[in-house]
C-alpha cells in the first residue's frame, strides 16, 4: 500500500463524475474525497450547483495526490464515473486513451427526447463506443443492483463500489466502508453499504 | 450542534469554500450576517441560517444586496463585526452603498464576499468584480482554495479593523464550490449588541464631509498598499529567467501546468493574495529577477494592467504578455494554461488528443419541474395573449420559460428589468406587453419599476409569479413568504397590498393550477387593457418542491392517460410537462403517456384533456 500511495501522490489521479440532478452525484464525489483523506492522500473536489434540482446535468470532480487544480479539463480524466449512459458519452471529451470508466447503464431519458428533439442513443452502442476508446470500462445496471440492495436511490453507491473495485486509487476496502458509515445517517447506512458491496462484487468479477 | 460549529484549533475538516468562509467568519467573531442569495454565494447565508440561534448572531436574508451592505455596515459602525456575501452581479446592486462606504469606513471589521462566476455557470454575465475594489478604493483579497478562503476572511477582519475599511474578498465559483481540507481555529464568544457615538461630520456624507473623506481614503489606500507589499498571502516559487504573475484559482492551474511541463527550474511564479491596492514595489522587485513575464488570470487583464504599470515605472526592459495568450472569456483550466505558458515561453508541448463527443446527442437542459405552477401560468398567458404580445421576463426558475415549447421570454438583462423594460416596450410598440416577475425578485428590484410604470401611465400587464419562496437559489425566505420554518405564517409584507399601494388599480389573484378560471381572469384583464394603465395578476401557488420539504406533504394522486388524448394533443404539446412521454398510437399518430414516477399530481393536464384521469397512490 505504501508504495502505491507514493505512486498515486506523485502521479495524481483525476476523477470526473457526471450524472443527472437527483442521482446523488455530489455525495458520491464526496465519498472519494473523504476516503482519499482518510488514507492520508490530499484531495480536493469541485461541484457545480444550481440547476441540479431541475433535471439538468450535474458534473463534479475529485483530484487526489499532488494536483492543485480541483477541476478536470478536456482529456484529463483518469477515471470517468458516469451515473447515466448518455452523460457518459457526453463526457467522452474529458477522457484519454488510458481512462478507466464505470458507467451505469440505466438511462434517464431527457425531456427533449420526449418532445421530439433528438433520439436517445442505443445503450449497448454507448458502452461499445466507450470500450473502443477507453482502457477499461465497467458497465453495470446500477438501478437493478440497487433495487436488489433495497432501493433504487442507492444506485450511486453501486457505481462507487465498482469504482472502488477497479483499483485506480490506493484506498483499502475498509477505508471505503468507514467513510460510508461517516457519510450516511445510521438509517441509510445499511442500504448504501449493501449497494456499494454489490457494485464492488461486479467490479471484482 | 451544527458540524461547522464543532472542531477546535488544529483539527481539519473537508469543507466547501463557502463553508470555509462561514467558519472563518465565526472564528473572527462575526455577529451580523446579511445577504440576498445568489449562486455561487448562497451556501454562505444558508449555512449561517442553519447554524441556528446557538451562535448568537443576527442572520438576515436581506431584500437585496444593497440593503444587505447598508444593514451590515450599520452593525460594523457600532462595533459589531459583520459579513455580506453576494454573487458578482449582486455587487452591481450594492455598488451605490459600496462606493461611499469606502469613504465613511467602518469601526468593527466588515467583509464583503463577491462570488464571481467565470463561465456563467448560473449567471447572466461573467463580469470581473476586481475592478470594483479599484473603483471604490477598497482593499481586496483573492483566495485560491477553501483553506485560503478561511484564512483570508480572518485576515480581512484584521485589515478591516486596522484601517477602518470594508474589505472585499473576491472568490470565483471554483473557490466557493471547491471542497478541500481546512485547518480550524477556535470560535470565540461574542454578542450582537454594539454602541454608537454620534459623529455627523465623519458619518453624514454631504459634500464638505465627502471632500474630507476622499482625502482620508487616499491616505488609507497608501497605508493599505504597504499591507499588500508585505502580505503573508504572497508566494514566490521556482527559479530561472522566466516569470509568471497570477492570483486566485488561476494560481492552481499555473502550479499544475508548471509541474506537468517540468518548468520549475526555469519559471518563477509570483502568486498574489492581496491584489488591491496593488503591491507595485514587490512586483517591480520580481520583474528585476526575470527576463519576461506572463500574467495568468481569468477574465479581464486586471493584474496585467497593474504589472505593465509597475514595469513602466521600474523601467523593465523585458517582454510582458497576458491576454494575447490567456483567454479573456470563460474559466481557465490546466490545459488552457499549459497551452498559454508553452506558447509564450516557446517550450515544447503536445496538447492532449481529445475524443470527439458524437454530434446530435439529445440535450439535457434544466427545465421547469413537473407540477411547477409557472408552467401552468405560462400556458394560460400564452393561450390568451398569444404570439402578438411581447414578454419581458426576469431572473428566477421562470426564466426557464424561455425553452420550447413554452417560449415565454423575450427580454431580460437583470433583476427587476421585466417591469421597467415592459414600461419602455409598451410606450414604443403597438403590441400588448406582458411582463413576468417572481415574488422574491419583485421584492428585490421590481417595486420601483412598477411605481415608474404606474406614474407614467404605461399600458401593460405584470404577472407576479408568487410561489412563496426564492426557489432558484434553494428556497430562501423573502418578506412575502406564507410558509416558514415553523409552518404557515401571515406574510410580513403582503404583495397584493403592496401592489395596490404602488397605485395599481387592476389587481387580481389567481391559482394558476385552476386553468379555466385563470384564463377567464386573463381574458377580462386583456379586455380592460384597452382603456390603458398597469394591471397586475398575482399568480399564486406554492413551489411544490418547497412545500413538500417544509410541510412533508405526501403526494396523493398521479395522472395517467386512460382515454383518447388525440383531440388535445396540441394543447398537451404546448404545456410540455417533463412527465409526458410521447409515443405513437395504433394509427401511428403521436400520443401522450405519463411517466407516473415524475408526475407530481398537479392536475393541469387533466384539465386540458378528458382522456387523462387521476389515480390514487397507495399510502
Amino acid at each position: 500500500m505504501e508504495r502505491r500511495h507514493e505512486e498515486a501522490r506523485r502521479r495524481g489521479v483525476r476523477l470526473f463524475f457526471t450524472g443527472v440532478g437527483g442521482q446523488g452525484t455530489l455525495v458520491a464525489t464526496r465519498l472519494v474525497g473523504e476516503a482519499a483523506l482518510a488514507e492520508g492522500l490530499s484531495a480536493s473536489m469541485s461541484e457545480i450547483h444550481g440547476m441540479a434540482q431541475r433535471g439538468g446535468v450535474v458534473e463534479s470532480s475529485v483530484v487526489v495526490g499532488d494536483i492543485h487544480a480541483p477541476i478536470v479539463a478536456e482529456g484529463q480524466a483518469d477515471v470517468l464515473v458516469a451515473f447515466e449512459p448518455l452523460e457518459a458519452l457526453r463526457a467522452l471529451n474529458r477522457c484519454h486513451a488510458q481512462t478507466k470508466a464505470v458507467v451505469s447503464t440505466s438511462p434517464i431519458v431527457p425531456f427533449t427526447v420526449a418532445a421530439g428533439q433528438g433520439t436517445y442513443p442505443d445503450v449497448d452502442r454507448v458502452v461499445k463506443e466507450l470500450k473502443d476508446k477507453l482502457a477499461a470500462v465497467v458497465a453495470l445496471d446500477a438501478e437493478a443492483l440497487a433495487l436488489e440492495a433495497g432501493s433504487v436511490r442507492a444506485a450511486n453507491m453501486v457505481v462507487m463500489g465498482a469504482v472502488a473495485a477497479m483499483d485506480v486509487l490506493p484506498i483499502a476496502k475498509a477505508t471505503w466502508d468507514g467513510c460510508l458509515r461517516k457519510l450516511f445517517p445510521p438509517k441509510l447506512y445499511d442500504l448504501n453499504q449493501r449497494a456499494f458491496d454489490k457494485g464492488y462484487a461486479v467490479g471484482r468479477s | 450542534m451544527h458540524e461547522l460549529l464543532t472542531g477546535t484549533r488544529g483539527e481539519k475538516k473537508f469543507l466547501l469554500g463557502n463553508e470555509a468562509i462561514i467558519r472563518g467568519a465565526l472564528e473572527s467573531g462575526v455577529r451580523f450576517v446579511a445577504a440576498y442569495p445568489g449562486t455561487p454565494s448562497s451556501e454562505i447565508i444558508d449555512g449561517f441560517a442553519a447554524l441556528g440561534p446557538d451562535i448568537g448572531a443576527e442572520v438576515e436574508y436581506s431584500v437585496n444586496e444593497k440593503v444587505s451592505v447598508e444593514s451590515a455596515c450599520a452593525a460594523a459602525q457600532c462595533g459589531v463585526r459583520s459579513l455580506c456575501a453576494m454573487k458578482h452581479v449582486g455587487l452591481n446592486v450594492a455598488s451605490d452603498a459600496f462606493m461611499t462606504l469606502a469613504y465613511v469606513g467602518v469601526k468593527a471589521g466588515m467583509v464583503i464576499v463577491s462570488a464571481d462566476d467565470p463561465s456563467l455557470h448560473s449567471s447572466q454575465n461573467e463580469q470581473d468584480n476586481r475592478y470594483y475594489a479599484k473603483m471604490a478604493g477598497v482593499p481586496m483579497l483573492e483566495p485560491a482554495t477553501p483553506q485560503e478562503a478561511k484564512d483570508m476572511i480572518a485576515a480581512g477582519y484584521t485589515l478591516s479593523e486596522k484601517h477602518g475599511m470594508p474589505v472585499l474578498v473576491r472568490t470565483t465559483t471554483r473557490v466557493n464550490h471547491c471542497r478541500g481540507p481546512v485547518s480550524l481555529e477556535d470560535i470565540p464568544e461574542g454578542t450582537v449588541k454594539g454602541t454608537f457615538s454620534r459623529d455627523p461630520f465623519n458619518l453624514v456624507v454631504v459634500p464638505m464631509v465627502g471632500r474630507k473623506l476622499h482625502l482620508k481614503l487616499l491616505e488609507k489606500l497608501s497605508a493599505l498598499r504597504e499591507e499588500a507589499e508585505k502580505s503573508p498571502f504572497t508566494t514566490e516559487e521556482g527559479q530561472g529567467p522566466w516569470g509568471i504573475v497570477t492570483s486566485g484559482v488561476s494560481a492552481l492551474y499555473v502550479s499544475d501546468a508548471v509541474q506537468e511541463l517540468e518548468l520549475a527550474d526555469r519559471v518563477r511564479v509570483l502568486k498574489l493574495g492581496m491584489t488591491h491596492p496593488f503591491p507595485e514595489t514587490l512586483v517591480a522587485d520580481f520583474l528585476g529577477r526575470v527576463e519576461s513575464v506572463l500574467v495568468v488570470e481569468e477574465l479581464e487583464p486586471f493584474l496585467e494592467e497593474a504589472v505593465r504599470i509597475a514595469a513602466q515605472k521600474s523601467g523593465f526592459p523585458g517582454r510582458i504578455a497576458g491576454k494575447e495568450f490567456v483567454p479573456r472569456a470563460f474559466e481557465l483550466d490546466t490545459v488552457k494554461v499549459k497551452e498559454a505558458v508553452s506558447r509564450f515561453f516557446g517550450v515544447a508541448y503536445e496538447p492532449p488528443t481529445i475524443f470527439t463527443v458524437p454530434e446530435n446527442l439529445p440535450a439535457r437542459p434544466p427545465n421547469l419541474c413537473p407540477g411547477c405552477p409557472h408552467r401552468a401560468t405560462f400556458y394560460s398567458v400564452k393561450k390568451v395573449f398569444g404570439e402578438e404580445a411581447v414578454y419581458p421576463t426576469d431572473i428566477g426558475c421562470y426564466t426557464l420559460g424561455l425553452l420550447p415549447p413554452l417560449q415565454m421570454a423575450d427580454f431580460l438583462i437583470c433583476m427587476g428589468s421585466s417591469i421597467s423594460t415592459a414600461g419602455g416596450f409598451s410606450r414604443v410598440l403597438d403590441r400588448p406587453v406582458v411582463a413576468f416577475i417572481g415574488d422574491s425578485t419583485f421584492f428585490h428590484s421590481g417595486i420601483t419599476g412598477l411605481i415608474n410604470a404606474v406614474a407614467h401611465d404605461r399600458t401593460l400587464l405584470l404577472v407576479l409569479l408568487d410561489n412563496g419562496t426564492t426557489a432558484m437559489t434553494g428556497h430562501q425566505p423573502h418578506p412575502g413568504v406564507r410558509l416558514g420554518r415553523q409552518g404557515p405564517q401571515e406574510p410580513k409584507v403582503d404583495v397584493e397590498t403592496l401592489v395596490r399601494g404602488c397605485g395599481v388599480r387592476t389587481v387580481a389573484v389567481v391559482n394558476p393550477l385552476q386553468v379555466k378560471k385563470t384564463q377567464q381572469v386573463l381574458r377580462d384583464i386583456k379586455a380592460g387593457m384597452k382603456d390603458g394603465g398597469v394591471s397586475v395578476l398575482i399568480s399564486r401557488s406554492p413551489c411544490p418542491l418547497f412545500e413538500r420539504r417544509m410541510l412533508g406533504t405526501k403526494q396523493k394522486v398521479v395522472f395517467s392517460v386512460s382515454g383518447d388524448c388525440s383531440p388535445c394533443r396540441d394543447d398537451l404539446a404546448q404545456l410540455g410537462c417533463p412527465a409526458f412521454v410521447w409515443s405513437k398510437d395504433e394509427a401511428g399518430s403521436p400520443c401522450v403517456r405519463i411517466n407516473e414516477v415524475l408526475c407530481s399530481g398537479c392536475s393541469v393536464c387533466a384539465q386540458l384533456c378528458d382522456g387523462i384521469k387521476p389515480k390514487k397512490l397507495s399510502a
